[in-house]
């Protein structure tokens, strides 16, 4: 279980975090806080700047403005003393290929500077709780992509750090690989109370583990809140089917009635997608419908997702 | 797991360093020449030298000759012996002194190559960046990684070769001549500068390039200026003297001192994360 400090103060808070290399600005005036506890996600295309965002709030990287704290610590003064409550999945494992399992986590715990007494029982059990008991004593070089992420999840938490970087910790895994790393995500969020922040382009990873997401573009947040928030702010998509053949008589009258909505027409049977409308209009369309002597067979509000959220801010190409 | 201490810095360092030699030595671009090149310098030229000399002695005669008119000193110091006799000492106390920085030149630079560009290479640094460990302790164990199995290969190296000479050239010498004087201060002096110049060139050419075989290429013209030692003394330019040795390990020193400043620089976390 995590170490509790002060409960209130946030584990890290960021403001105008800035990094640009040469002319190129990867981090934008970043202002971040993330609550003990809580699971962030950061998404956004390649070269949004959650890579850079990480590796400046574990102090790695030093920005060229603004100000980071995390655990109330400065990562860029007191780098080590951050670093060792810190557990972080890098993008590409980072794992030595030429050791095995075990002598890897052995490595990372001696890195950390852990007592003897209880690295042995300690690695154990990162090997079973992970399934790689069997594979403890061969090289990694052999793994399959999924036992080598689960191998550097089981590197990040092994010395039971408080906040945790994860950088697209489902990216290349197969689809079971990728259920048993959510898993273990949410495990750590809910069962650890553990505070997780994780760069991702994985939709339904954040959707499904994130209490919030912040959705960088070029450097900036351009967008944060819970999931649910994020989507209620875009207008919302309505499916209606009507009588066979009115199809095109519903889409004019839609379209008359509702001139900022998107309406399309089905290609094949009569059902219409309206996206666009304004909040609480449904009882509206169908009564326009109704009126319009159209029968209405099914009426469906569709909620917006993170994917709908997502590509409102990047456009459907990116 | 709970924290043994605030600072880790012990165990880490030996953690890297063991680390960096286990993941070195499993590789076979590592380990043939790791193994090879102190057999072949430090047992087979010996062994070689020391059956050989006493049939060529006429032709090593010649060489003591050239000696003769360049160095009084190397000429007093084998007067006494018989030409056989002086065909061993000057082949084994001489002429192959040079050949011994090799083998430290070598280790230090070979493991300093798959230490910084290998790890490069393998994408493993990502993670040791990540890890609590200070720059200067990062930036330290990186360095004796390489540098000390070189001094550690160095000093075996050392009393195989003195072993093997002694009892390769028993029946031409009838006793222990080796190690000498400056045998001694090439061990004790030489040796670890000559450790600190291959772990140095190699740092900076390993901040320069992407690959351990691109480092390892590069690094190796380290040993030209070994080569250009043993011109030296075959041609009777010079000869290593006990002062003459003292003064090299001075310039190699100064040299590797030089070489890891301006390394050390491509050792911190800052750049070590901007290159991956």
């Amino acid at each position: 279980m995590v170490r509790s400090s002060s409960r209130d103060a946030p584990v890290v808070a960021a403001a105008g975090l800035t990094r640009r290399f040469g002319e190129k600005v990867a981090v934008d005036g970043l202002d971040l806080v993330v609550g003990r506890g809580e699971v962030l996600a950061l998404l956004g295309h390649n070269g949004a700047g959650k890579t850079t965002t990480i590796r400046m709030l574990a102090g790695i990287l030093t920005p060229t403005a603004g100000s980071a704290r995390v655990f109330g610590l400065s990562p860029f003064a007191d780098g080590p003393a951050v670093r060792s409550r810190l557990g972080v999945l890098p993008e590409k494992h980072a794992l030595e290929e030429r050791l095995t399992a075990r002598q890897n986590l052995r490595y990372y715990a001696d890195l950390y500077g852990y007592t003897r007494e209880r690295v042995d029982g300690r690695i154990a059990e990162m090997l079973t709780r992970f399934g790689l008991t069997d594979a403890a004593d061969r090289k990694v070089g052999g793994f399959s992509k999924g036992m080598k992420q689960r191998l550097a999840l089981a590197r990040a938490l092994q010395h039971e750090p408080e906040l945790l970087f994860l950088d697209e910790p489902t990216s290349g895994l197969d689809p079971v690989a990728s259920r048993e790393v959510t898993a273990s995500l949410r495990e750590q969020s809910a069962g650890e109370g553990r505070t997780v922040v994780l760069c991702t382009h994985d939709l339904g990873l954040a959707q499904a583990v994130c209490d919030r997401v912040a959705v960088m573009r070029s450097g900036a947040v351009v967008a944060i809140g819970t999931p649910a928030e994020l989507a209620g702010r875009l207008p919302g998509r309505l499916i209606v089917e009507v009588g066979l053949g009115e199809g095109k008589r519903a889409l004019e009258s839609v379209r008359a009635a509702f001139p900022d909505a998107a309406v399309e027409l089905a290609p094949v049977g009569d059902e219409l997608t309206i996206d666009h409308l304004p909040a609480g209009s449904a009882p509206r369309v169908v009564a326009l419908l109704v009126g319009s002597e159209l029968s209405v067979y099914r009426v469906e509000p569709v909620r917006a997702t993170l994917q709908d959220v997502y590509f409102s801010i990047y456009g459907e190409g990116g | 797991m709970q924290p043994a201490s605030p600072s880790p810095s012990g165990r880490a360092l030996r953690a890297i360093v063991r680390k960096d030699v286990t993941v070195a030595l499993s590789s076979k671009a590592v380990s043939v020449p790791f193994v090879m090149v102190p057999l072949i310098v430090m047992v087979g030229l010996p062994l070689l030298l020391a059956l050989l000399a006493p049939r060529t002695a006429a032709g090593m005669g010649q060489l003591a000759d050239q000696l003769e008119t360049l160095s009084p000193d190397l000429v007093a110091r084998v007067s006494g012996l018989d030409p056989d006799q002086q065909a061993v000492v000057l082949g084994l106390v001489y002429l192959l002194a040079p050949l011994f920085l090799i083998v430290p030149l070598m280790v230090a630079s070979v493991l300093a190559a798959d230490s910084f560009a290998g790890e490069k290479e393998r994408g493993t640094l990502e993670a040791l960046v990540y890890s609590p460990i200070s720059d200067r302790d990062l930036m330290l164990a990186k360095m004796l990684s390489a540098w000390l199995p070189a001094v550690v290969v160095g000093c075996i190296c050392f009393v195989v070769y003195c072993v093997t000479a002694n009892v390769a050239a028993w029946p031409t010498m009838g006793r222990v001549f080796m190690p000498t004087t400056m045998w001694l201060v090439l061990l004790v002096w030489v040796m670890p500068a000559a450790a600190a110049v291959g772990l140095g060139t190699s740092v900076i050419v390993s901040s320069r390039v992407r690959t351990f075989q691109e480092a390892y290429q590069l690094g190796g013209v380290v040993v030209l200026p070994i080569v250009a030692l043993m011109i030296g003394q075959v041609t009777g330019l010079m000869y290593f003297s006990a002062w003459l040795v003292v003064l090299l390990g001075l310039v190699l020193w100064l040299a590797a001192a030089a070489l890891l400043w301006l390394g050390a620089r491509s050792l911190r976390r800052t750049e070590l994360i901007a290159r991956l």
